[in-house]
């Protein structure tokens, strides 16, 4: 017997049909994967704009006076030291140290919180925060309220600014404000997922279809794209960050994933942080690594990666990067091994081909 | 892009054209319209022996790798070059100058079991 399970659709699944999208089922979601082409988009995104529909992401509120410390708790970045207006990249993890999720933690005010998380994890998260919340605050499921466009690349700017009063100049990177665009209510994050400089609203979900028009009405003059998540996935491997399920699962910690960054040690108890101490003193075996192919191949998510005629670890994701012109991806290899300038060989099809871990990310952009 | 009545095709998208023992093979319009951007052609060497329904080869979009199954049975003579340094040509002549391999066919009669360009368009739209 086999089971349909029907698939989710954001506000803006019409739009897609009618710019004639390829539609692919992600976590659940019916999404585009892309328009035009991921080539096009890519570049679009790189040397202009670029618009995606990311309303399939998922948002969870906390408010009450304890806020901050019940997010706190659940992350493992310090979330007591946001500013009001600020954004912060942290990781909800599991008493055992692996990820929940990647998430962004948006500060509103001191008692409450905004959290924008994974599709897929959404309802998981959810259920994760509110065991765990012994804290005065609610924890509120609030993915049907927001549809979130992110409008990415050097030209979002002059997009966006073309729609909202804010002068958007003044919103640094990672931090966020409140106000209208094209006339609705909106939260404006300077936050992406593609290396590039850009903004990612968040916005009702009625006027996502009117809102998404007029971003491309007023990207027009700079050439800009309809995109979808292949070049979302091109775009944010060359900035090498990383993508649940693939560098970050329920069995790996932030220290295998290169994220140590995001661990707070010092601000005191999290769920998982006995369990990232262990690690810490037994050492950290595994690490995530780039690298790039040497020989004529391209590394998928799941090949095998091999060291001196042995398997030694795994891609977590791979693909041609569009910018550079090369074949490019992420792996795990023993601590030891996972620096830059390592041989290795990526198990192709049964065939070893030759690559080299290298420093990441591959790209970084030139900054203003 | 209209389908060559001068090809037969298979159910899993590729193409082939036939002249004597020699065969030509490479994907349809719909297979590469399927892929998307191609960034990767993985091919045979000259003289590898392929059978006909297995796979000989790979076309790698930037998404996804798919393989590609022989339409007939032989031995490769020849591969096409261009595709080494420019995969891209597969999306814009499928049909053409991006054919995939050459083969020497060892039973020209297995072309009989194929679809006819009419069978193959009625097969995509039934899909």
């Amino acid at each position: 017997m086999s089971v349909t399970v029907e698939l989710k659709n954001t506000p803006l699944f019409d739009v897609h049909c009618a710019l004639n999208a390829k539609l692919v089922d992600f976590g659940g979601w019916n999404m585009p994967v892309q328009y035009s082409g991921i080539l096009q988009e890519h570049h679009a995104v790189r040397t202009a704009v670029g618009v995606f529909d990311v309303s399939h992401m998922g948002e969870i509120e906390i408010r009450g006076p304890e806020a901050a410390s019940l997010v706190d708790y659940v992350s493992t970045n310090n979330a007591q030291k946001l500013k009001t207006g600020q954004a912060q990249y942290s990781g909800l993890l599991y008493e055992h140290g692996g990820f929940v999720d990647d998430i962004l933690v948006h500060k509103i005010s001191d008692t409450h919180f905004f959290l924008c998380v994974n599709a897929s994890n959404q309802e998981k998260d959810f259920e994760h925060i509110r065991a765990r919340n012994s804290f005065d605050a609610e924890v509120d499921f609030a993915s049907d309220r927001y549809a979130q466009l992110a409008i990415q690349g050097p030209r979002a700017l002059e997009t966006l600014q073309q729609l909202t009063r804010t002068p958007l100049a003044e919103i640094k990177y990672y931090w966020f404000t409140d106000g209208t665009v094209d006339g609705v209510p909106a939260r404006i994050a300077r936050t992406g997922y593609t290396g590039e400089d850009g903004f990612e609203i968040y916005i009702p979900p009625e006027s996502a279809q009117a809102i998404w028009q007029s971003v491309l009405n007023a990207g027009e003059e700079f050439g800009i794209k309809p995109c979808g998540l292949g070049a979302r996935n091109t775009l944010r491997l060359e900035a090498k960050m990383a993508l649940y399920g693939h560098e970050i699962t329920e069995s790996t910690n932030p220290y295998e994933a290169d994220l140590a960054w995001i661990v707070k040690m010092e601000k005191g108890d999290f769920v998982g942080r006995p369990a990232l101490e262990n690690a810490l003193q037994q050492g950290v075996t595994r690490k995530l690594v780039g690298f790039e192919m040497k020989d004529r191949g391209i590394a998928r998510d799941g090949y095998e990666v091999w060291m001196n005629g042995e398997p030694a670890g795994w891609v977590t994701s791979g693909g041609p990067s569009p910018t550079l012109g090369k074949n490019i991806g992420l792996c795990y290899l023993p601590t030891p091994q996972a620096t830059p300038g390592t041989a290795i060989q990526v198990m192709i099809r049964n065939a070893p081909v030759d690559a080299v871990t290298v420093a990441t990310p591959f790209y970084k952009r030139a900054k203003a | 892009m209209s389908y060559p009545d001068t090809f037969r095709y298979t159910k899993e998208h590729e193409w082939v054209r036939v002249e004597g023992t020699q065969g030509t093979i490479g994907i349809t319009d719909h297979a590469q319209q399927e892929l998307g951007d191609i960034v990767f052609v993985d091919l045979p060497k000259v003289g590898a022996k392929i059978i006909k329904g297995q796979s000989f080869g790979s076309v790698e979009s930037v998404k996804a790798v798919s393989d590609i199954y022989s339409p007939v049975s032989g031995e490769v003579s020849a591969i096409n070059e261009l595709l080494t340094k420019s995969p891209e040509r597969l999306n814009e002549d499928p049909h053409g100058e991006a054919w995939l391999i050459q083969v020497k066919l060892s039973d020209p009669a297995e072309i009989n079991g194929l679809m006819s360009a009419a069978d193959y368009e009625n097969y995509l739209g039934a899909a």
